[in-house]
This record gives C-alpha cells, sequence and structure tokens, in this order.
C-alpha cells in the first residue's frame, strides 16, 4: 500500500456530467416579493392589482409586469381565497401561492392540451400567482374550470392544481382545489386515491359568494399534498 | 385521443420537506404521508409560450434597471435549462431575485444593516432560447446573517425560479457559488444531501468571462424529463 499526499479535489460542480440530473429545490425564502408576484398575478380574468405585496419594497424598485389586457373570458368568474396555517395554527405571511387550470370549456392553455375541438379563450392562461398578505391570506379571481380527462377513459372533476411555495417550505407542496358543489367529485379518480377521511381537505366552500380554501401545512386538518 | 406522456418523479437529490436544522421547516412541513397520484392532463401542461402575455419581456441585466451602476463585482450568469435527458428546454421562464452586493435585500423585512443601493434591485427574467440558452448579468450577491441558529450566515445564493413546460416541472432553487465556504454549514444548502448539492454550485468560467469587464459564471438548470414510453389515454378527442 503506497501512501500519496494529494491535493484535496476541486469541488464538484453544476457542469460535472457524473453529476448531470434533476436541479434539487431550495426554499422561496421569505423576501421574494420584488421579484416574482407580479400586479395582477393573482387576477386570471381583469385587470386589478391583485397578487403582489408592493408595500414591502420601494415604488422604484417595481421592474415587474402589470396586468396585461385581457379579452372576454368565458365561463363564470369566481373569487377564490383562503388562509395558509402553519402547525401552530398561526397564519404564514410569507408564502407563495401559483394556480393552474383549464378554461370553463376544460381546456388547458398548453401546447400540451391538443383537444382542438375545445375553445380556447384569448384573454385567459389558467396560471395565477398570489402572495399571502400579513393575515396569511391569499386571493385570486379566475374562472371555474371545467372537467378534464383523466386517466384511461375517466373523467376529472372540475379542480385548480395549486402549488405552495414560502419561507420554511423547501420544495413545493402540491395539492388541488375541488369545488363542494360538483357532482362529479363523486367519480373524480384523483381524489378516489385520496384516504376518505381526508378529501374535505381539497374541497372548497362557497360562503358569501367567495370560494373558501384553506391550506393547513401540518398538524389538525392538514391538507393533502401529492406526489407528483 | 390524447396523448399523455408523463415526467420522471423526482430524484434521490430532491430536499426533504422537513429538514430540522432549517428550522422554519419544522412547523411549515406536512406530517402526513404524500398521496402519490398519476399524471394527468393537468400535471402534464403548463402556460408554455405565454410567458410575454403573463409576465413581460425579459430584464436581463440587473445593473441596468436604475441610473447608476450598482455596486460590487459586475458578474455574466449563463447557462442551458435542460431536461433530464439532456435535451434543451427551450422558451421555460427563469425568474431571478437576489441580495445586494452587501448581503442587503431590497425588501422592508430585511432589517440587516448593510447598505441598500439605489442603483440595485435584484430582480431580473429570462426565457430560454431554442438551445435552451439564457444569459444574464447583474452583481455577485453577498452573504447575510439570518436568524436561524446564532451566528448563522448564508452563503451567496441567487434565487432562481422556473417555469418550464408543464405543472410537473416547476422548480425553485438557489444558485450558488464556488469557493464558498459557506455552503457547507448553510442548513438549506444542506437539506440536499451530497453529492447532489454540488449540482447548485455554478462554476467559474473564464471563456463566458469579458475582459475589463465582467466576471462569468456557469450553471445549468436540469427540471425533470418525460418518461421514454408514453402512453395512450382512452378517452375521445
Ligand atoms: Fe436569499
Amino acid at each position: 500500500m503506497t501512501t500519496e499526499l494529494v491535493n484535496p479535489a476541486p469541488r464538484q460542480d453544476n457542469q460535472d456530467p457524473a453529476l448531470f440530473g434533476q436541479t434539487p429545490s431550495q426554499t422561496v425564502g421569505p423576501f421574494f416579493h420584488y421579484g416574482l408576484p407580479w400586479k395582477g398575478g393573482a387576477d386570471l380574468v381583469g385587470q386589478s392589482d391583485m397578487g403582489a405585496r408592493p408595500e414591502l419594497f420601494p415604488e422604484e424598485h417595481y421592474v415587474l409586469n402589470l396586468s396585461p389586457p385581457r379579452g372576454a373570458v368565458a365561463g363564470e368568474t369566481i373569487t377564490l381565497e383562503g388562509v395558509v396555517y402553519d402547525a401552530d395554527g398561526k397564519p404564514v405571511p410569507d408564502a407563495m401561492i401559483e394556480i393552474w387550470q383549464a378554461n370553463a370549456a376544460g381546456r388547458y392553455a398548453s401546447p400540451d392540451d391538443d383537444r382542438s375541438n375545445l375553445p380556447l379563450d384569448e384573454g385567459f392562461i389558467g396560471f395565477g400567482r398570489a402572495a399571502t398578505n400579513e393575515s396569511g391570506l391569499y386571493r385570486f379571481k379566475t374562472v371555474r374550470p371545467g372537467p378534464v380527462p383523466g386517466p384511461g377513459d375517466s373523467a376529472q372533476a372540475p379542480h385548480i392544481a395549486v402549488s405552495v411555495f414560502g419561507r420554511g417550505v423547501i420544495k413545493r407542496l402540491v395539492t388541488r382545489i375541488y369545488f363542494e358543489d360538483a357532482a362529479e367529485n363523486a367519480s373524480d379518480p384523483i381524489l378516489a386515491l385520496v384516504p376518505a377521511e381526508r378529501r374535505d381537505t381539497l374541497v372548497a366552500r362557497e360562503i358569501d359568494g367567495v370560494w373558501r380554501f384553506d391550506i393547513v401545512l401540518q398538524g389538525e386538518r392538514e391538507t393533502v399534498f401529492f406526489d407528483v | 385521443m390524447s396523448l399523455i406522456l408523463p415526467y420522471a418523479r423526482e430524484d434521490a437529490s430532491q430536499p426533504p420537506s422537513l429538514h430540522p436544522g432549517y428550522a422554519s421547516t419544522v412547523a411549515r412541513s406536512p406530517r402526513q404521508p404524500l398521496v402519490r397520484i398519476p399524471h394527468t392532463l393537468t400535471e402534464t401542461t403548463g402556460p408554455a409560450g405565454c410567458w410575454e402575455n403573463l409576465m413581460g419581456g425579459a430584464l436581463a441585466d440587473l445593473t441596468a434597471q436604475h441610473a447608476g451602476m450598482p455596486q460590487g463585482q459586475r458578474i455574466i450568469v449563463s447557462g442551458r435549462v435542460l431536461d433530464e435527458q439532456g435535451r434543451p428546454v427551450p422558451n421555460a421562464v427563469m425568474e431571478i431575485w437576489q441580495a445586494n452586493a452587501a448581503g442587503r435585500y431590497i425588501h422592508k423585512k430585511d432589517q440587516w444593516d448593510a447598505p441598500l443601493d439605489p442603483n440595485f434591485t435584484g430582480a431580473g427574467r429570462v426565457v430560454t432560447d431554442a438551445e435552451g440558452r439564457y444569459r444574464y448579468v447583474t452583481v455577485r450577491p453577498g452573504a447575510y446573517p439570518w436568524g436561524n441558529h446564532h451566528n448563522a450566515w448564508r452563503p451567496s445564493h441567487i434565487h432562481l425560479s422556473l417555469l418550464g413546460p408543464a405543472f410537473a416541472t416547476r422548480l425553485i432553487t438557489q444558485m450558488y457559488f464556488p469557493d464558498d465556504p459557506l455552503i457547507e454549514i448553510d442548513p438549506i444548502a444542506n437539506a440536499v444531501p451530497m453529492p447532489f448539492r454540488q449540482r447548485m454550485v455554478s462554476r467559474f468560467d473564464i471563456g463566458t468571462s469579458q475582459a475589463n469587464w465582467a466576471l462569468g459564471y456557469l450553471f445549468d438548470v436540469v427540471l425533470r424529463g418525460r418518461e421514454a414510453t408514453p402512453f395512450e389515454d382512452d378517452h375521445d378527442d
């Protein structure tokens, strides 16, 4: 056995082919507000400033987008809101919620949804982003989505896909919003994979004309999060 | 007939949601097991191609957003966005935000006593070209202290948000710098096991450095790839 004096190897890094693979997730941290949630990001149908927190940084440092002009959007306009809670039941004021959904006809504004027999709305993309406020509340204005196909020949009940980011959230949490009054929920193939006693954490309820969907990161009534 | 091409699942590099060394994860990570679901049209679609309409055009020079030049070491960060098979991901949007050269964020809740820079916001956005390439100009962010534990310091890092082709490929991460000793004692970076932590460390590159102007760093972002074999969905088109 020989003993060689060698220098420590240089650091392996991102360009090393031996390391090639998925880039790991990291937290969004607490200071994302001037970089991610743009004015209007939470208003998928109108021109409001919903979604941003411009009070958290000087006005001259707002470099993000303004809500773009939108065309007519078919379907029922809804307001969707909820509070993000931590394990102690405390609201989370530095979370960011993103939604992704089909339009009222059940079509995604995506090159990967090739069902050209279903209409697209010129003014509706179906992607939204909202920062939670100091009370942990997020709010979106959007349209109620139509049903979309599921695995095999199943149909999925109308739903909205949700990503949760935040300080202390090191990896995106994924959940879904279903609508309490949708008859299709009973036969939804994804809800069927969720233990029956936890399904109601995925269901928004209409209260005084607003669809309410709280997100509980941990503890009693913890929201169901998906491995996608 | 719609073709559903599922994406790969997360690999061993992805950190656990609960990493007690990073104290805020303790009350903000689920305790119930995740429910695994198949990829449906919801997960395999995304707003690719809509960025301009959604969030506006590129902001690729973070040193040119105000009247003067920001303080600090000017750098050029470039690279590619790829999938796990090494294929370019074109038309992906990378959103960028970071602290200034002193390690201070332009954010009211950042109370660290380091100077703000009126000429630096620290937010930008680039969209990848047909070869998956991106490039932006900024200043190297400073390290900063945080309250996680006594004498805790974050290594220099640039926050990155990637919106790729699908809901399934969404990624938020942080890019670190080579030869930064703080990486190995940072609980956030350390939530990612070795050797995968090194995937988040950029490489200094003299080739993309510009003489008398800026240092170059290379950083590729790898998003989840589509599995090789599609399966056909039975519903009628
Ligand atoms: Fe940071």
